[in-house]
């Protein structure tokens, strides 16, 4: 595991220089940046009700003009840019306000898994008697695949946003757990925190002091890392149909709509599909880039 | 060498054990309960006693779990709700296609990505070298149903090369079932080529610059020879472990690929069993994907051993 050097202020610095450089970093953040964007200012970007149905105007291909009557009785031209569903829902709206639910997911997942993973992982390095029984807890977590595991989750919880937040974390907790256990042991061995002991520092001190800065850059990058398989596992959910309840736009949701006449009307998946992968790619290369900065020593996990 | 594979077997059974218990608990220990579930909104609260007691949920936890466990052992895994059979015939059912689907696409994907990644490291810096790392970093992040449905709308609706969905069982016939299987395992295999051809571009490099390569060139050796039996030969732990790694992915991707393809195996089975809120039919299917899953890596360990006789336990 990678260590901090003891003189922290300079390569601080240095870091933010290379982050400047790195192509992944900078193409990376540009393709989140404009996500989060999108996702922000969904509702002034020419979208409408994401919800709206409309029987008069079901699966339209992409740039359909219809004049349609508003709430009030009045006539607007209304342009549907990229179609719409066999609800007669516009697809345009549905994937911009699609983004939103995404990088929430992303973003809570990751944020929970780490705080998790954090908390336990501190404790799997320092009470030695609970190592032993923490670690098997999760190897055995491990050893279920990530989505059968979300899967299983999901389908004991009712259906909603929580439930699947909480089907995605579940799996990616042993792997933060296992990379801060792993931190804090090699950490207690360093020559400057023996000593901080020898002299009787007190635990909660030791940790804020030296074990807690050592994690910051790791578990950035494993952050993203996780960011980016929640959003996917979030879609693959959705998209199977037991994810995040249909009403609510997700591009998994949409794609999953989209399906039956996937022939006719391919852009219904291949959209949505655009920017989940697009998206992925973004948040991914952002970890990449991030790593190789940051944390040179850390393997990407499979 | 098999006292090494009896303690890694060994090893792996207090893993499968606390596997059994977080899928035991993974029902039992949720917010809602499972028979009031089960029974869905309409039912009545003796139904859903009925149900409570049909499936034992009236012991107490330890005594649930000790019958839950022995009748695995038996190889009971318990009736379906949905299907009305029992799970162990249901899953011996549906267990050809996702095999089918699993072992085409492993081949698929050694079969693109090791020539790939090799040519890569030798060809360092070409355009087949940048192709290959940035198609990585794509095919890493392209979810396996858009891929999926790509590769339907040019292949199968545009071009009608292949059907667009279905399976054909292998005893009715080997060319209708590959005609069918072609497009999942490709499908299937992109991320992993992705994975494996970049891991086998690394390690080739790294040894490309050894020694012994040198030697072998000295002495007059063919490249293709020296890339085969000497760079390709000490890069395969690494793409071993990749491959032992990635199958949990792999597992999920079958989930995803059957669903796409409507191929009736063991993921079809996973979804429409999560759809039907089947549990015993989601408890087993889970402990056998872990089980394959642990098995593999068992495996893949045991391979090192092959492969590179410097390991040594």
């Amino acid at each position: 595991m990678a260590v901090a050097d003891a003189t922290p202020v300079r390569p601080r610095v240095s870091a933010f220089r290379q982050l400047a450089r790195s192509t992944s970093v900078l193409i990376g953040g540009f393709i989140v940046a404009v996500m989060v964007t999108i996702a922000a200012l969904a509702p002034w970007l020419g979208t409408r009700d994401p919800a709206e149905v409309n029987p008069s105007v079901r699966n339209k291909l992409p740039g359909y003009e219809a004049t349609i009557r508003d709430d009030e009785g009045k006539k607007v031209p209304v342009s549907y840019r990229l179609g719409t569903d066999s609800l007669g829902r516009d697809i345009y709206s549905r994937v911009v306000y699609g983004a939103r639910v995404s990088l929430i997911v992303g973003l809570t997942v990751s944020l929970i898994s780490i705080s998790i993973g954090l908390l336990i992982g501190l404790v799997a390095g320092y009470i030695r008697w609970l190592d032993g029984i923490i670690m098997r807890f999760m190897d055995g977590l491990m050893a279920i695949p990530a989505i059968l595991l979300a899967i299983g989750l999901v389908s004991v919880f009712r259906a909603g946003i929580f439930a699947v937040v909480l089907a995605i974390v579940v799996p990616e907790v042993p792997r933060v757990v296992r990379l801060v256990r792993s931190i804090v042991l090699s950490i207690r061995e360093e020559p400057y925190v023996e000593s901080a002991i020898t002299v009787g520092t007190p635990t909660p001190l030791l940790i804020f002091r030296h074990v807690l800065p050592n994690t910051v850059a790791p578990l950035i990058v494993q952050g993203t890392f996780i960011c980016a398989a929640a959003i996917l596992i979030e879609a693959i959910l959705s998209f199977l149909g037991i994810g995040i309840p249909p009403e609510i736009p997700t591009w998994g949701n949409i794609m999953a709509e989209g399906r039956t006449l996937f022939r006719v009307f391919p852009h219904n998946i291949l959209y949505p599909g655009l920017f989940l992968a697009v998206t992925v790619l973004g948040v991914n290369m952002l970890g990449d880039g991030l790593r190789d900065v940051l944390d040179p020593k850390m393997e990407r996990r499979g | 060498m098999s006292a090494y594979i009896l303690r890694r077997l060994l090893a792996a059974i207090p893993v499968m054990a606390i596997v059994a218990v977080l899928v035991f608990l993974m029902l039992r220990l949720t917010p809602s309960d499972p028979a009031a579930i089960i029974a869905g909104d309409f039912a009545n609260d003796q139904q859903i006693a009925e149900i409570r007691s049909k499936l034992g949920l009236d012991q107490p936890i330890l005594t649930q779990f000790l019958i839950w466990i022995g009748n695995m052992f038996q190889g009971d895994f318990g009736e379906s709700f949905f299907y009305k059979k029992q799970v162990a015939q249901l899953i011996v059912e549906r267990v050809e296609p996702t095999i089918s689907l699993s072992l085409l696409a492993i081949v698929l994907t050694v079969s693109i990505a090791v020539p790939l990644g090799t040519l890569a490291a030798y060809k360092q810096g070409s355009w087949i070298d940048r192709f290959v790392m940035g198609f990585s970093v794509i095919g890493f992040s392209v979810p396996v149903f858009v891929v999926g449905y790509l590769l339907i709308y040019l292949l199968a609706v545009k071009l009608d090369w292949f059907p667009v969905q279905g399976y054909q069982y292998l005893s009715d016939g080997f060319a209708g079932w590959l005609h069918r299987l072609i497009l999942p395992s490709l499908t299937l295999s992109i991320v992993f080529v992705a994975l494996i051809a970049r891991m086998t571009r690394t390690s080739v490099l790294e040894v490309l610059h050894e020694d012994y390569i040198r030697t072998a060139r000295a002495k007059g050796q063919s490249e293709l020879k020296v890339l085969v039996r000497h760079a390709l030969a000490n890069a395969a732990v690494p793409i071993l472990t990749v491959i032992g790694l990635t199958f949990a992915t792999l597992i999920g991707g079958v989930v995803v690929t059957e669903s796409v393809y409507t191929l009736p195996g063991l993921g079809l089975l996973t979804v429409d069993a999560v759809l039907a809120r089947d549990y015993p039919t989601i408890q087993a299917v889970i402990l056998l994907f872990s089980l394959a899953y642990v098995l593999v890596n068992l495996l893949v360990d045991v391979a090192y051993t092959l492969f590179d006789p410097r390991i040594r336990y």
